[in-house]
């Protein structure tokens, strides 16, 4: 095993290959599957003799105990063959990259819609039935706050801040003061979490729908109290993620427990509804923000506190202000975070944790200061850019957000906007809203192994693909590091017991598991330079010749015995030295029904340096359908909880509203800029996957303040909202 | 209970649960596997099938009132080595990342171009006499298919190339 550490900048080997792989609009190698239904995805699993269905029972109290169930009441329902209960079971999913079990509750019930029983029958009907129908008893104790409005508790962190705010605002020329919310949202991947468990002995294996084996084999092992050498699990296809399956969740932990006290397999699918109960949502949250300036539109101080939510004992708390900390420069900047505790459905990462909902505060705010400064956006934005991150001081590796802004709105046609309300189509009110686009990059530790033997070569990893490509774009770096067709290159994931990658979250697994790639591959292109005789350097693969020093081979004749490398790679001191970002800009155009509040999207645009791009149509794909979550938080996604008892209201995909096909134009435009990020990893790329949606909700938002000239400050921007906002306009 | 059904031509006679839907049917009784479960309740389209040659979502289906019905699944349609021209052009289009709604798309797509050539109409159609094929009446029509990966442009894209290679 090669162990490599990011401490310099790298060269950039991948411009030297020259097969011209990398970047390349290849379509999916997984496609075929994809198209055909044959990709099997956890459920999809033929069902493995004696296979046994769990369901999820849920609590409908806050806070108590389970005392009993009344098993009479379903005595009538054939085949049930267990309620199955146990103190191994989970309260709920672990938190991203925990490596650990969470809470396992016991009897106690910490919130409405958790999980305290499976009831495991023949067959998914009587298990379903028998689950609905079962009545539980209970002993409730007081919850003590089930609504961030009135939480049981609030921990007030410490504030972050850089220079003097209380001066900087104080003697601010221009000021706004502002305050938004938005609501809780939910990953709904489309793919229900699933999992098949089968004990063979003492060793369990898990078909699961997870992101992030390396963590989730730990988590399920402390879970049930065993050895992680005696859990693997497989999650060849995942049907979607956005961080509802970082962690290890109640449907595995309880399909593990229910298959070993059976002594069958056990197969349980969460019903839409209790994914909507029981896995980690993305916090609510209350943002005040604060822009103070110069009259002539120097940025002097900037605060950004904000209050969020999450169950007792979960230590995740949306990091709401991560980009406002580094996008713009101010002499004081400020930021606080408070947490209010409450007993409901605990929070955790949904895509773009704390971008997604903090840049929808922020990005609205510094158009209101342009508002009031009588500046055009862009050009208030491209002012305040700061030479360094201000609030640590660090460099930026790679920054292009100036190019962004400006090309972005040259491309969008953003000089011929108007004044705000001054564009009208019949009933339909248009305007044109920008935002930043920014979102934090980060290396997690990972690891691959590359085979070669003759001309073809294998990647192996425990890394997933949750539709964000990494098949496609790990084959493209082996190809094009070792001189191959894409075609010759075979990419095995999805399984522990392969090298341990980075997994898939906070839009890292691309940069990460694809460095490990491409440091195995590098391995083996320094055994094929030494077998040929050439320094490394002058080595040249290409279509499966090997050349360097005037001799020149084929690797089918070169490489007769398998050549087996693995390397991993860990974050070092580039992570110090200089501050690693995605950045972009986002251009919308919107139109507002000035009756019915209805807000159309016609158009949108993103232009984005994101570092090397590995596969320029999965970017693309990946980059549109983060603008597309930006569009649903702007205009239609809404989580609500009932205030008495903290439940669910919005369970179903009927109630909470992803975006649709009618809501989503066809012109979505997303540009590349050129770039490579020395200090990010050997490969010079940074995360996609997140960076689409950073921003993109607050262009809408701008927009429709642009197209009405009124300001709306509570995401969503529904109908009834509208209507108010300009009933208050005049 | 007993149900036969012809699914992709073949006449299969199904031993079934009485509550039991055509979807769970297709995926645990006949292994189908293609046509997936997303909600379970009408919702996101992931289980579309075509039944009798209509779209329908099989989750919303009871397996017990269908018998002598027949079923389309994706698994009828085309192999990853037989893939039709609509398949072909979501995997040039990029028309899924995840792909667990793409099997459901493509059949909502396949019942969608025949609607369309029989004039049925849509909400967003401007003549209810002679409906276009352009992409708002895509988009409405396909409306019942979510994809929270949103490749809603790249699906557009892909079902309005197939249709040009027709």
């Amino acid at each position: 095993m090669k162990d490599f550490t990011m401490d310099e900048a790298q060269p950039r080997l991948l411009d030297q290959t020259g097969m011209g792989i990398i970047g390349k609009p290849l379509p999916r190698r997984d496609g075929k599957l994809k198209v055909s239904g044959t990709a099997p995805y956890a459920a999809d699993t033929p069902h493995p003799a004696r296979m046994a269905h769990g369901v999820l029972v849920r609590a409908t109290i806050p806070r108590g105990r389970v005392a009993g169930f009344d098993r009479a009441g379903i005595a009538d329902i054939d085949g049930v063959i267990e309620i199955v209960t146990d103190a191994r079971l989970s309260r709920n999913p672990t938190q991203g990259m925990a490596g650990e079990a969470t809470v396992q509750p016991g009897d106690e019930v910490h919130y409405h819609g958790q999980p305290i029983a499976l009831v495991v029958a023949e067959t998914f009907e009587a298990a379903r039935d028998a689950a609905q129908r079962l009545t539980v008893r209970y002993e409730t104790t007081d919850p003590g706050g089930v609504s961030p409005d009135k939480p049981k508790d609030t921990e007030i962190a410490d504030p972050e801040t850089a220079g003097d705010f209380d001066a900087a605002w104080g003697a601010a020329e221009v000021k706004v003061d502002l305050e938004f919310t938005t609501p809780s949202h939910v990953s709904a991947a489309m793919e229900p979490h699933a999992a098949l468990a089968e004990w063979d002995g003492d060793r369990v294996t898990l078909k699961g729908s997870q992101q992030m084996l390396r963590f989730n084999r730990n988590e399920l092992a402390d879970s049930l109290g065993i050895d992680p050498s005696k859990v693997r699990i497989l999650s060849p296809y995942i049907g979607g993620g956005f961080g509802s399956k970082l962690g290890i969740g109640p449907e595995a932990v309880a399909a593990c427990v229910a298959a070993e006290k059976l002594g069958r397999p056990v197969r349980v699918v969460m019903p839409r509804q209790t994914v909507f109960d029981s896995v980690l949502r993305r916090s609510e949250t209350r943002q005040r923000v604060r822009f103070g300036a110069t009259r002539d539109g120097r940025i002097t101080a900037i605060s950004h506190d904000d209050t969020v939510s999450n169950l007792d004992g979960e230590s995740f708390a949306e990091p709401t202000t991560q980009a406002s900390q580094f996008l713009y420069g101010a002499d004081g900047l400020s930021f606080t975070q408070t947490v209010a505790r409450i007993s409901a459905t605990p929070a955790g990462s949904v895509r773009a944790p704390g971008e997604a909902v903090g840049m929808l505060a922020f990005e609205a705010a510094l158009d209101e200061l342009a508002d009031k400064l009588g500046m055009d956006p862009v050009d208030l934005r491209l002012k305040n850019l700061p030479e360094k991150n201000p609030m640590t001081g660090q460099p930026y590796s790679a920054r292009r957000l100036a190019d962004c802004l400006t090309e972005g709105a040259a491309a969008f046609g953003w000089a011929d906007r108007g004044a705000p309300g001054s564009r009208r189509e019949g009933d339909w009110l248009i305007g044109m809203g920008v935002a930043s686009a920014a979102r934090s990059n980060m290396l997690v530790k990972s690891a691959s192994r590359v085979r070669l033997h003759g001309a073809h070569a294998v990647v192996e990893t425990d890394m997933t693909d949750i539709g964000t490509g990494s098949y496609t774009i790990l084959g493209q770096i082996a190809a094009e590091m070792l001189g191959l067709p894409v075609d010759a290159v075979e990419v095995r994931l999805g399984d522990t017991d392969l090298p341990g990658a980075s997994g898939s979250g906070g839009s890292f697994g691309a940069s990460s598991a694809g460095s490990s790639t491409f440091l195995a591959a590098k391995e083996i292109r320094e055994r094929i330079a030494e077998k040929l005789g050439c320094a490394a350097d002058d080595l040249t693969l290409n279509d499966g010749i090997a050349r360097g020093g005037n001799i020149e081979k084929p690797l089918a004749e070169l490489v007769d015995t398998e050549i087996v490398a693995e390397a991993s790679i860990e974050g070092g001191k580039t992570a110090e030295s200089h501050f690693s970002a995605g950045f972009g800009a986002h251009f919308a155009e919107v139109a507002v029904n000035e009756w019915t509040g209805e807000v159309r999207v016609r158009r949108m645009l993103g232009v984005m340096a994101m570092g090397r791009i590995l596969n320029e149509k999965t970017a693309r794909s990946q980059a549109i359908g983060g603008m597309v979550w930006g569009l649903g938080s702007a205009l239609t996604e809404d989580m609500q909880m009932d205030r008495r008892d903290g439940h669910v209201v919005t369970r179903d995909l009927a109630n909470y509203h992803v975006a649709s096909h009618l809501d989503v134009p066809s012109d979505m435009v997303v540009t590349f800029l050129e770039e490579r990020d020395d200090m990010a990893n050997p490969i010079q790329s940074k995360g996609i996957g997140e960076l689409g949606i950073s921003g993109a909700g607050a262009a809408i938002f701008n927009a429709i303040a642009h197209a009405t000239g009124a300001r709306l400050h509570d995401y969503p921007a529904t109908p009834d909202k509208v209507i108010a906002a300009l009933e208050a306009r005049g | 209970m007993q149900t036969s059904l012809t699914v992709n031509g073949q006449t299969r006679e199904v031993d079934h649960d009485a509550r039991q839907t055509l979807l769970d049917t297709l995926r645990d009784g006949l292994g189908l596997t293609g046509t997936k479960k997303g909600c379970d309740h009408g919702q996101c389209g992931a289980c579309t099938v075509l039944l009798n040659g209509e779209r329908v979502n099989s989750c919303l289906c009871l397996t017990a009132m269908h018998d002598g019905d027949e079923v389309t699944t994706i698994e009828g349609i085309g192999t990853p080595e037989t893939l039709n021209a609509l398949q072909k052009a979501f995997v040039e289009s990029d028309g899924y990342q995840c792909g667990y709604c793409t099997p459901g798309q493509i059949m909502s797509a396949t019942a969608l171009f025949e609607e369309v050539k029989k004039g049925a109409p849509s909400y967003v159609s401007a003549d209810l006499e002679a409906p276009t094929f352009d992409d708002a009446e895509i988009a409405e029509r396909m409306s019942g298919n979510l994809c929270r990966c949103s490749a809603y442009p790249m699906i557009r894209e892909a079902i309005a190339m197939s249709r040009e290679v027709k």
